[in-house]
């Protein structure tokens, strides 16, 4: 378990990175806080020619409002955004989510750019990134996009990013006034990656009617699932148990999961159901709670 | 000291251990040190072609790549406990030469300047493999015409094994009620945190062979080294360092036992080896997986008549060192603490394409205990009984003591010295206030919430002997040592010796250093295996130091004009009872007892004292495990709510350490109850073969609170301190107690729950479909 050989790179400036990074292109891995890439390395599984480590690159680590959104950097640790007051209040999704990443350990090294560029569908940022259609900053020397989340993630750990384009910020937009959300997942240990996770986001009117609701689905596709069909069915209800029963079993027609070693698709199918079910009851509490 | 025995004393060894100054294999740096990686075989089953490794040695930093053909002939590794001419055709050699049986068989090894460039050879090593169908399914590989691993075999049944008392076939007849069942205990084994590792060094000039990280059976190891290399058995060197962690895995002979020290010899240059955590998952011996067929016949007041097991176990690959230890104790110990007067054990001991097995924390007993407490609540669901009164109404009495149950292990037939089975029971029972749990459990049913609550009894072994040895010494400047022939595998030995010799010799433990697993230090010795430590090491202290103190007193006695009986030893002093200014100290001793100086007739000099404790008997300590889960019936996850263990050591060294030893073993009764698997696909691939897929609880998964009563009700006759061991019965009752938890707050679905693990994924397909069992 030691990687093959490859070259380091340490670039102090964000422009040194991607000036390397298109010098390399498809040859090159930027390594951020190392929390999936090395294992992948020392199993031998990813064998780059060329390593760009982005950890002595400061500009790339903060969480800010910019334009009605929380902006957080790519290279901003996972425990930063979950100790963040800014974050708890701008983004309680986000919040929620971040202590169900990993271990404290791992999210101490580990950054929120990392987990996204790494896009694994059974990951908890991605299926929040997705579920508050939010968006993903991508710099190449000279030029920047913003990809909304739902063309990022393409495939099982493949993202929109061309290989000369480095990811720089994740922005997650903030709720509308009348808000909640929870992040439920089921795990076999703690802070394994889960079976199945659930993001969900409703938004109610002043007569308790819901105007807009979204599940986003970890552990049940190859990127996260958008639950379009089931948040459709909520819309224009009010917030009962039969109409979360209903979404629920929406949710779980459709799904096509995988198999794995720890679940079969058949196990994580009805445990998406029931974990839609409870987010979004839990979502609805919060509404109810906090923001009205 | 007065008063060491028995007290919670910090363990000697954590200062170093905390503090990072541990020393452990893989920390070891000598000057010229190499480092070597094994290429393993990706096949389940395959004849070996040609071989060709000259790209790997070509690679600069490459020293050298050694297959069976460069080791020559060598002889395989022999069954270090309960060997049988049955067993010798397939037994495992070092490297693979013409045929690999299980994915992680060695085949090669690399010997490089770093571990990275040594991994860099294996990739460009070719191998000419020919697939052979694989056996992995021990029920079909069992039967004629399977796949053959060992053709001098003649099938894939090693050994059949049978234990008998009573009439079970008249017996059963007479019975009320007979329940049938199958049960599958699944593939695991012991991960310690320390994976294997090794260091060996030769010295050319004095032929002396040096290995550091031999572990757990120093001694044995180095005498089947010595065979294996043909080398001389007083100039190898065998040295133990820290070892984290064994659990009947760490520190039996493997192949890399052999291969790093031939590659140092054949060298002349030391080599370093460490496994990795994919190695250790594929390479160290497997554990546990063993299918039970059985039925138990009652009366209709739950009264046990007989219990008729067949079973097969999977051993994989080839017969390592443990032989067929691990079947032969299931069969010994299924009984457990209940009376049967018929009972009838049949096994099946089946070859198969996947990695080699051996003992595992409880070995036999974790899975036989499984079984017959499943079917215990199995008996008290059928007859309408509290299973707590199941177990009352079966329990062999204390007045029965010794009992004898009819089978036999390790040569020895099973005897249970002494025991109060229904009073640890009660105790655990009190302890989880098992009348009110159940009323909460009703209570959480009406509001649609599964509680349920488990029982486990345990009838544990230990203290395997044959021998252990001891000497203590007063050195020159008065301080003492204990060279004790057990080894540590971070149980705390050096704390427990301390404190029995320190309690005769009337010295705080921390004065007194302990030296273990160096050979050129101790000169004989048996190891660290069958919670043997308390009590076989533990004895040959006693021994040894109660043969020291008398030296010390006659000396004394003789220097101060005194009676021995008059004489107090206390401190690192004696002095006359009464007269505390007549005193001599052990420095002044040490030197009063050096050659020449006048000593008492028929007193040798030097202030030391030897003692090997035999026990050709085995201890039985028991106990109960109580378990208080929650199971979510729509994801099937289980949250364990309360823990109790009440458990009989006779009597305690050192209670936290054996409070540690319960609750240490619990953590990994957990896992083989609801988390850890060797999967294995259907063509003979290991699945699991990183931490990402072999699930260990971590201490998030431990419940907080764990309830450990340790009982000294029933002192065994055959240790002078009464202590039995304490290192496995935290593992053995937790399968048992767990499962029967589950399975208990599940009662409203119907399900049967007769397999491990209990992973969301198996609960939620009974809960919905129960007739899946």
């Amino acid at each position: 378990m030691k990687p093959p050989p490859f070259e380091y790179h340490a670039p102090p400036s964000l422009e040194e990175a991607l000036t390397l990074l298109r010098e390399h292109g498809d040859e090159a891995k930027a390594l951020a806080g190392g929390q999936s890439l090395v294992p992948l390395l020392n199993f031998r599984l990813a064998r780059p020619r060329h390593l760009i480590d982005l950890n002595r690159i400061p500009s790339l680590d903060y969480i800010r409002e910019d334009d009605g959104a929380l902006a957080v950097g790519a290279m901003t640790r996972q425990r930063a955004v979950e100790r963040s007051p800014l974050v708890r209040e701008r983004c309680p999704l986000l919040a929620e989510a971040m202590p169900l990443v990993g271990h404290f350990q791992i999210r101490n090294r580990g950054t929120v750019g990392g987990s996204l560029a790494h896009a694994d569908p059974a990951a908890e940022l991605p299926a929040v990134v997705t579920a508050l259609r939010g968006a993903l900053v991508a710099r190449r020397p000279g030029g920047q996009r913003v990809i909304p989340a739902e063309r990022f993630f393409v495939a099982y750990l493949t993202t929109a990013l061309e290989p000369d384009e480095l990811l720089v910020e994740a922005r997650f937009p903030a709720p509308p006034p009348r808000s909640g959300s929870a992040f439920l997942e089921v795990s076999r240990r703690h802070g394994d990656f889960a079976l199945v996770g659930v993001a969900a986001v409703v938004t109610l009117d002043e007569g308790g009617v819901l105007t807009h609701a979204a599940l986003a689905l970890t552990g049940v596709g190859p990127t996260p699932v958008l639950a379009e069909e089931a948040a459709r069915v909520l819309v224009g209800d009010r917030p009962t148990p039969q109409a979360f029963e209903a979404a629920a079993r929406k949710v779980s027609e459709g799904l096509r999961p995988d198999a794995d070693l720890h679940a079969s698709a058949e196990y994580r199918r009805h445990v998406a159901g029931v974990l839609a079910r409870r987010a979004l009851a839990r979502a609805v509490e919060q509404v109810g709670g906090g923001a009205r | 000291m007065a008063g060491l025995i028995g007290a919670s004393i910090k363990r000697k060894e954590d200062p170093r251990l905390l503090t990072g100054r541990g020393r452990y294999v893989a920390d070891l740096r000598l000057p010229g040190m190499l480092h070597a990686a094994v290429l393993r075989s990706p096949h389940p089953h395959a004849r070996l072609r040609a071989t060709d490794a000259s790209a790997a040695r070509a690679l600069p930093g490459v020293v050298a790549v050694i297959t069976a053909r460069d080791l020559g002939p060598v002889g395989r590794i022999p069954v270090r406990l309960g060997p049988r001419p049955s067993l010798e055709a397939c037994l495992q050699p070092p490297l693979a030469s013409d045929r690999v049986r299980y994915v992680g068989e060695p085949i090669a090894v690399v010997v490089a300047a770093s571990r990275y460039l040594a991994e860099d050879a294996l990739e460009r090593i070719t191998v000419g493999y020919e697939p052979l169908q694989a056996a992995v399914d021990a029920r079909l590989a069992a039967e004629a015409g399977a796949p053959a691993l060992h053709e001098a075999l003649g099938g894939n049944v090693v050994e059949r094994l049978l234990t008998q008392s009573g009439d079970v076939a008249g017996a059963l007849a007479a019975a009320d009620r007979r329940i049938r069942e199958r049960f599958v205990v699944q593939r695991h084994t012991g991960v310690p945190m320390e994976t294997r590792g090794l260091v060996a060094a030769y010295d050319a000039g004095t032929r002396l062979l040096t290995v550091w990280g031999v572990a757990k059976v120093p001694h044995w190891n180095r005498r089947v080294l010595a065979e294996l290399l043909d080398h001389p058995e007083h100039l190898i060197r065998v040295v133990e360092l820290e070892v984290g962690g064994g659990f009947g895995v760490r520190g039996e002979f493997y192949p890399e036992d052999l291969l790093v020290p031939w590659a140092a010899m054949r060298l002349g240059r030391p080599v370093q080896w460490v496994e990795d955590r994919r190695e250790h998952l594929m390479a160290a011996n497997h554990s546990r997986e063993q299918l039970h067929d059985v039925e138990i016949g009652v009366r209709r007041d739950g009264t046990i008549l007989a219990l008729h097991d067949r079973f097969l176990a999977d051993l994989g690959a080839y017969i390592r060192t443990h032989g067929v230890i691990v079947p032969e104790l299931t069969a010994a110990l299924l009984p457990g603490p209940y009376r049967i007067r018929n009972y009838r054990c049949e096994v099946l001991c089946v070859l198969t394409n996947k990695t080699p097995t051996g003992t595992y924390r409880g070995p036999g007993r974790f899975e036989g205990t499984f079984v017959r407490e499943r079917l215990v609540d199995m008996v008290a669901g059928a007859l309408g009984l509290d299973p707590a009164e199941v177990r009352r109404r079966n329990f062999i009495q204390p007045e029965e003591m010794p009992y004898e149950v009819g089978g036999a292990a390790l040569g020895q037939p099973t005897v249970y010295d002494c025991g109060n089975y229904p009073g640890a029971f009660e105790t655990a029972l009190a302890a989880i206030d098992y009348k009110a749990v159940r009323e909460e459990q009703a209570a959480a049913r009406r509001q649609g919430r599964h509680l349920g609550i488990g029982l486990g009894c345990v009838v544990e072994k230990a203290g395997l002997g044959p021998w252990e040895y001891a000497r203590v010494e007063v050195d020159g400047s008065g301080q003492v040592t204990v060279y004790s022939g057990a080894a540590s595998v971070g149980q705390g030995l050096e704390t427990t010796l301390a404190q029995i010799c320190g309690e005769e010799l009337g010295l705080p433990a921390e004065a007194i250093t302990v030296i273990h697993g160096d050979s050129a230090l101790v000169p004989f010795g048996i190891g660290a295996f069958a919670s043997r430590g308390a009590m076989v090491a533990g004895g040959a202290v006693l021994e040894a130091s109660r043969r020291l103190r008398a030296k010390i007193l006659a000396l004394a006695a003789r220097l101060l004009e005194a009676r021995g009986d008059d004489l107090v030893l206390d401190h690192g002093r004696v002095h006359v009872r009464g007269a505390p200014g007549r005193a001599l100290s052990l420095r002044d001793l040490a030197r009063a007892a050096a050659p020449g100086q006048p000593l008492p007739p028929g007193m040798e000099p030097g202030l030391s004292a030897q003692h090997f404790f035999e026990a050709p008997r085995m201890s039985y300590p028991y106990g109960t495990h109580a378990a208080v889960v929650e199971v979510d019936a729509e994801t099937g996850q289980v949250a364990l709510l309360k823990y109790v263990i009440a458990y009989d050591v006779g009597r305690a060294i050192n209670p936290a350490i054996v409070a540690g030893q319960f609750v240490g073993g619990l953590a990994q009764g957990i896992g083989g109850a609801l988390y850890e698997e060797l999967v294995y696909d259907a063509d003979g691939q290991l699945l699991t073969t990183t931490f990402m897929d072999y699930l260990l609880p971590t201490a998030m998964e431990t419940p907080a609170g764990v309830v450990a009563k340790i009982l000294e009700e029933t002192p065994t006759p055959l240790h002078p301190l009464g202590s039995k061991g304490a290192g496995e019965g935290g593992s053995s009752g937790a399968g048992a107690a767990i499962a029967n938890a589950v399975a208990d707050a599940l009662a409203p679905f119907g399900v049967v729950v007769n397999a491990l693990p209990l992973s969301p994924d198996r609960l939620l397909r009974l809960i919905l479909n129960p007739g899946s069992g």
